[in-house]
Parts: structure tokens; C-alpha cells; sequence
């Protein structure tokens, strides 16, 4: 559903996306992991056209999309949520989630049926009158997916949507991501959370310094010593080695 | 809309048509033109600041030159009409395009370009320059001179004897001004503003048009306004490039339309009437304090006292003390 070949963006001098490659199958959940910094925001926003890359390919649904701005790409099935949130502040949720599920139709009582129908699926169901700058952390990053949802979209790019939850939440957010799944939906999901990218994706991608370093099943990934040493500083592998021999 | 908004609303328009009747009709024998100039003044103003209200204060695009729209309309009317022998009627639909086209190409230019926020305030008070020192330099405005609509008191040729008839114009300018408002809160198009106005990105991440919208309300804007300059032409036959691109009439819109409340569809309205209640009273405050000869720099302290206080008790408007939240 989504190949990316060889994606570069540079800030500056910094590359901070550095010949990124990756797939996304259809109908399964992809983890993209590594540490801060590593460039994964980045390769988002590139991938969904919010920058123009520096060189590579990216193609959805089998057509070259390369540097098509968001909008389109959006009219088109692929759309991202923000890691840093970007509410509509001053609109209640219901026209929060409505003003994605206007992407579909310009029917105002269908858009509100619809933005009800995906606010209750990521449990906000409660909350559709107040106002988007009221949420808590937990109910901003809900707002964030239902906006997503809200345009029905093909393809679902979630940036840490569960960073700064509690366990509980942590646990509510998965399985509704895992329903998202179930309904048809392709996810390709950056968490920094390692127990919810160990127990949604089937397949994991890890970034460091704007470069894919290893990909494979959740549980093979973890062990890699370029992995742990990408996370845990350099040493880290042959001392955590050295513990489990 | 609320039961009671709607009963309100009526009220409010009832008031409206039978207020020449109360206060200087037919009713009672002595006209009271004061009282019929200075609600056209209200309404007009409120028209406007709507006009304004609509890029400015759903959509977000705080604009310090939106006259340039008004003196389109009035310069493209006036033109239409006083060189080219149009009927008025005829030339302010061409008008109203004209300012909807200004609208869309300074939209084009100045969004193309990424200017947001206070850097497309700043652009759009230069072009409303540019036009000004246009206005004064070419021989189709007739320059400084200003041009002179030859008074012809004829319904048929958009002048009318009585002041009543450019009050009820102004009403129903009002009335379709507030009409384009509330179909903002309840469109797509509407939800769109406001989604840009809150937040650019997450509003292109769910697929909108971000430069297209912008456009669009800039044009529609200045339509709006462009309608009213051609109103005003008609009413004092006379235009000249600092009455028609004046940065005071800018501000004037900007101020009814934040003192009211920006971004609500009755703020324009509060906003035009406190702000002319406030400058009527305090221009006579020189006649209740005795022994002051010039009250004129005080009247301006005390009504830029008054704008000050409402702005910073009520950064939302005075619309905020009706409700809550929009
Ligand atoms: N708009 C930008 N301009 C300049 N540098 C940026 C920009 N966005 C990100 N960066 C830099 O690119 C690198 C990658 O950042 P980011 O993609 O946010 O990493 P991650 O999401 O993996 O934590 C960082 O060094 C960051 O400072
Ligand atoms: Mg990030």
C-alpha cells in the first residue's frame, strides 16, 4: 500500500531524513521505532507532504506521490496525526471530528453523524460538546485520531498517540487502534512506547540518525544489538549481552 | 439557532423597519433626520465590519487594508456611471465582482506567498496604499480632485430624496451581511474558516484546501465591502482617493467587528452601535462640562479610554457577555 525508497529531507545542514526506505502492507499495523531525534516526525511529514523531500520516492496505492501537498493526499486516503497536538482550540470536539468528516460530504447533518459515530469509537463519546481546549492529554490524542478516522482514510500514519498516557489509557488506546485495524484500515504507527508497538505491529521499522537501521517481527527487533545500542548509547549491547549470557 | 435567539431576531428586525416610523416618520410631524443618519451610520458600519468579520473574524486573516475593497466598489461604480453613463443599479453589480476580484488576486499574491498573520495585515494595509496613491495619480479616478456624481433625486438612479431609503438599504446590507454569517457557523465552507483560523495544519492533514479556502473568503470579503463603496458613492456623490482608501475606514471595520466580538454574527452589529453611541456621547461632552472650550481632544480621550477598557476587559468582544463560548 505504501513503499517509500531512498527518502532524504535536509534541514540545513542536518539530514534529517537520510535515504529512508520502507513498506506498509495493506491491512496490517507497521511499528516505526528509535530514539528522539532519530527523524521520524520528519520522515512522517515528508511522507504525507507537509516538506518537499530532498530526493527518493514515495507511492501509495501503486501511483507515485512524491511532494503532492497534504491536502490531496489526504482527498486520497493516507492522513497523519500530530504528536505535538494541533486541536482546533476554540471548536468543540463534535466540530473538531466534524471538520475531517466534511472531507466526505458537505452535508452538515451527515458530517455531525459521522464525527458522533467516530468520537464514540476512540471514546469521546462523552465529550462532544466541550470545548477541544478543555481535553486532557489522553482526550487531545483521542481528538487527534477521531479528526484522522473522520476522513476515512486508507491509510493511517499515528504519531505517538500514546506518549504521555498513563497505563490504563495506554491499554484503551490500543485496542481501539487495533479496531481501527479490524475495520480495514492500514496503520503505520511511531510509538516510543515498546509495549504497545510489541503488541499491535506485526511488522517494526527502526530509525536512527534519519536511517532505517533493522527492520523484522517486533520480537526479533528488540534483541538487535544495533537496536539497543541505537536506544541505550553505544556499549549498551555487549554490556546487556554480557547480562544475559 | 435557539427558539429564543429566533424570537429575538425577529424583534430585532421589526424594530428596525418601524424605527423611522417611531423617530422621524410619517408618525409625527418633525422629521428627525439626526436620527435616521446616524442608524444608516450604525447599520452601514455594521455591514462593513461584518464584511470584515468574515475574513477577518471566522477565517482568522486579520486584514488592516480592507478599504481597498470598499474604494474598488466605490471607485468602479462611480466610473461605470459618472464616465461611462451607466445606470448606478448596473455598475454595482460589476462592483461587487470587481471587489470580490480584488479580493482573490491580493488573496492569490499574498497567501501564494506564506504571509500569515500580522504579515498579511501589513500587506494588505500596502496595497490599500498602493490603490490610494493609484486613486491620486491616474485621469480615470480624476485624482486628488475626486469625482462628483451629478445629484439626480431619482429611486431609478440610486439616489433618493428621502435618507429613509438609504437607511433601509443599509438595513437589508445588514441583514444579508448577518445571513452570510450564519451560514458560516452551520457550512462546510464555514467549518473550513474556522478550522484554518484555529490551526493551519491540522486543518491541510484533513484535507483542506488551506490556499484555496483563504482565497475564496478574501474574495467574498471583498465583494461585501465592495458593495458597500458603492452604497456610499451613491449617498454623498462624492469620492476621492483618501475618502475611498483612507486607512481610517480599515481600522473602523476592524475595530466594530473586534469590539463586537470577531468571529460571531452579532458582534459587527454591537460592535457599530456602542462604538457610534459612545463617539455621539462623548462629542457632546464638551455641552455637559461647563467652562471647557475645546472638548473635541477630550471627547477622543474619553473614547479611546472607552475602546481601551472594553478591549482589554473583553479581549472576545462584548458579544462574550452574552455568552459563554462560540
Ligand atoms: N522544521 C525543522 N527545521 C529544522 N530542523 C528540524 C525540523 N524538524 C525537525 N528537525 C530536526 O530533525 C531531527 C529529527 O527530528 P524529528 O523528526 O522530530 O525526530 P523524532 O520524531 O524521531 O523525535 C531533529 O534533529 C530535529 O531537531
Ligand atoms: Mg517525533
Amino acid at each position: 500500500m505504501l513503499e517509500v525508497r531512498d527518502l532524504a529531507k535536509t534541514f540545513g545542514g542536518l539530514k534529517a531524513i537520510d535515504g529512508a526506505s520502507l513498506d506498509v502492507a495493506e491491512g496490517s499495523i507497521v511499528g516505526l521505532i528509535g530514539p528522539n531525534g532519530a527523524g521520524k516526525t520528519t520522515l512522517f511529514a515528508t511522507i504525507a507532504g507537509f516538506h518537499k523531500p530532498d530526493g527518493g520516492r514515495v507511492r501509495f496505492q501503486g501511483q507515485d506521490i512524491t511532494g503532492l501537498p497534504p491536502h490531496l493526499l489526504c482527498e486520497r486516503g493516507m492522513v497523519r496525526t500530530f504528536q505535538i497536538t494541533q486541536p482546533f482550540a476554540r471548536l468543540s470536539v463534535i466540530e473538531n471530528v466534524m471538520v475531517g468528516a466534511y472531507l466526505r460530504t458537505a452535508d452538515r447533518a451527515e458530517a455531525e453523524a459521522r464525527a458522533a459515530d467516530v468520537a464514540r469509537r476512540v471514546g469521546l463519546g462523552d465529550r462532544l460538546q466541550a470545548p477541544a481546549g478543555d481535553l486532557t492529554v489522553a482526550g487531545r490524542k483521542r481528538l487527534e485520531l477521531a479528526r484522522a478516522l473522520a476522513t476515512t482514510p486508507k491509510l493511517l500514519l499515528l504519531d505517538e498517540v500514546m506518549a504521555g498516557l498513563n497505563p490504563t489509557e495506554i491499554t484503551a488506546i490500543v485496542d481501539i487502534v487495533r479496531a481501527i485495524r479490524d475495520s480495514g484500515v492500514t496503520i503505520l504507527l511511531i510509538e516510543h512506547v515498546m509495549q504497545a508497538v510489541m503488541s499491535l505491529a506485526e511488522h517494526v521499522y527502526v530509525l536512527n540518525d534519519g536511517r532505517i537501521i533493522a527492520d523484522g517481527a517486533p520480537q526479533a527487533i528488540a534483541t538487535l544489538p544495533n537496536v539497543v545500542e541505537a536506544y541505550l548509547g553505544r556499549g549498551a549491547a555487549a554490556r546487556m549481552g554480557g547480562a544475559h549470557a | 439557532m435557539a427558539p429564543r435567539t429566533k424570537l429575538w431576531c425577529a424583534a430585532g428586525l421589526l424594530l428596525a423597519i418601524i424605527y423611522p416610523l417611531l423617530f422621524g416618520g410619517p408618525v409625527l410631524v418633525t422629521r428627525s433626520n439626526y436620527a435616521i443618519n446616524i442608524a444608516f451610520l450604525i447599520l452601514f458600519a455594521a455591514f462593513l465590519g461584518q464584511a470584515w468579520n468574515i475574513a477577518g473574524g471566522f477565517a482568522g486573516q486579520t486584514s488592516f487594508g480592507h478599504v481597498v475593497f470598499f474604494g474598488t466598489g466605490a471607485y468602479v461604480s462611480t466610473i461605470l456611471h459618472v464616465t461611462h453613463g451607466w445606470n448606478p443599479w448596473l455598475a454595482w453589480p460589476v462592483a461587487i465582482a470587481a471587489g470580490g476580484l480584488v479580493g482573490a488576486l491580493i488573496g492569490v499574491l499574498s497567501f501564494r506567498a506564506g504571509l500569515r498573520g500580522s504579515y498579511f495585515a501589513l500587506i494588505t494595509l500596502a496595497f490599500a496604499e498602493v490603490f490610494r496613491i493609484l486613486a491620486n495619480s491616474i485621469p480615470q479616478t480624476r485624482g486628488g480632485l475626486g469625482m462628483l456624481i451629478k445629484a439626480d433625486q431619482r429611486p431609478e438612479n440610486f439616489q433618493f430624496r428621502d435618507p429613509l431609503w438609504f437607511y433601509y438599504l443599509a438595513l437589508a446590507l445588514c441583514v444579508v451581511g448577518l445571513l452570510v454569517a450564519w451560514w458560516l457557523t452551520r457550512s462546510r465552507f464555514g467549518a473550513r474558516l474556522a478550522a484554518i483560523r484555529d490551526n493551519e495544519d491540522a486543518a491541510k492533514a484533513l484535507g483542506i484546501d488551506v490556499f484555496r479556502e483563504k482565497v475564496r473568503v478574501l474574495a467574498l470579503s471583498g465583494a461585501m465591502c465592495a458593495a458597500g463603496g458603492t452604497v456610499y458613492a451613491q449617498k454623498y456623490l462624492f469620492i476621492d482617493p483618501s475618502i475611498a482608501f483612507g486607512v481610517d475606514k480599515s481600522v473602523e471595520m476592524l475595530l466594530v467587528a473586534m469590539i463586537g466580538g470577531a468571529g460571531t454574527i452579532f458582534g459587527p452589529l454591537i460592535g457599530a452601535g456602542v462604538l457610534h453611541l459612545v463617539g455621539e456621547l462623548t462629542r457632546d461632552l464638551g455641552n455637559v462640562i461647563p467652562g471647557i472650550k475645546n472638548a473635541q481632544p477630550l471627547a477622543l480621550i474619553v473614547y479611546g479610554l472607552i475602546l481601551v477598557a472594553i478591549v482589554g476587559y473583553l479581549p472576545n468582544g462584548l458579544t462574550s457577555l452574552f455568552r459563554r463560548r462560540r
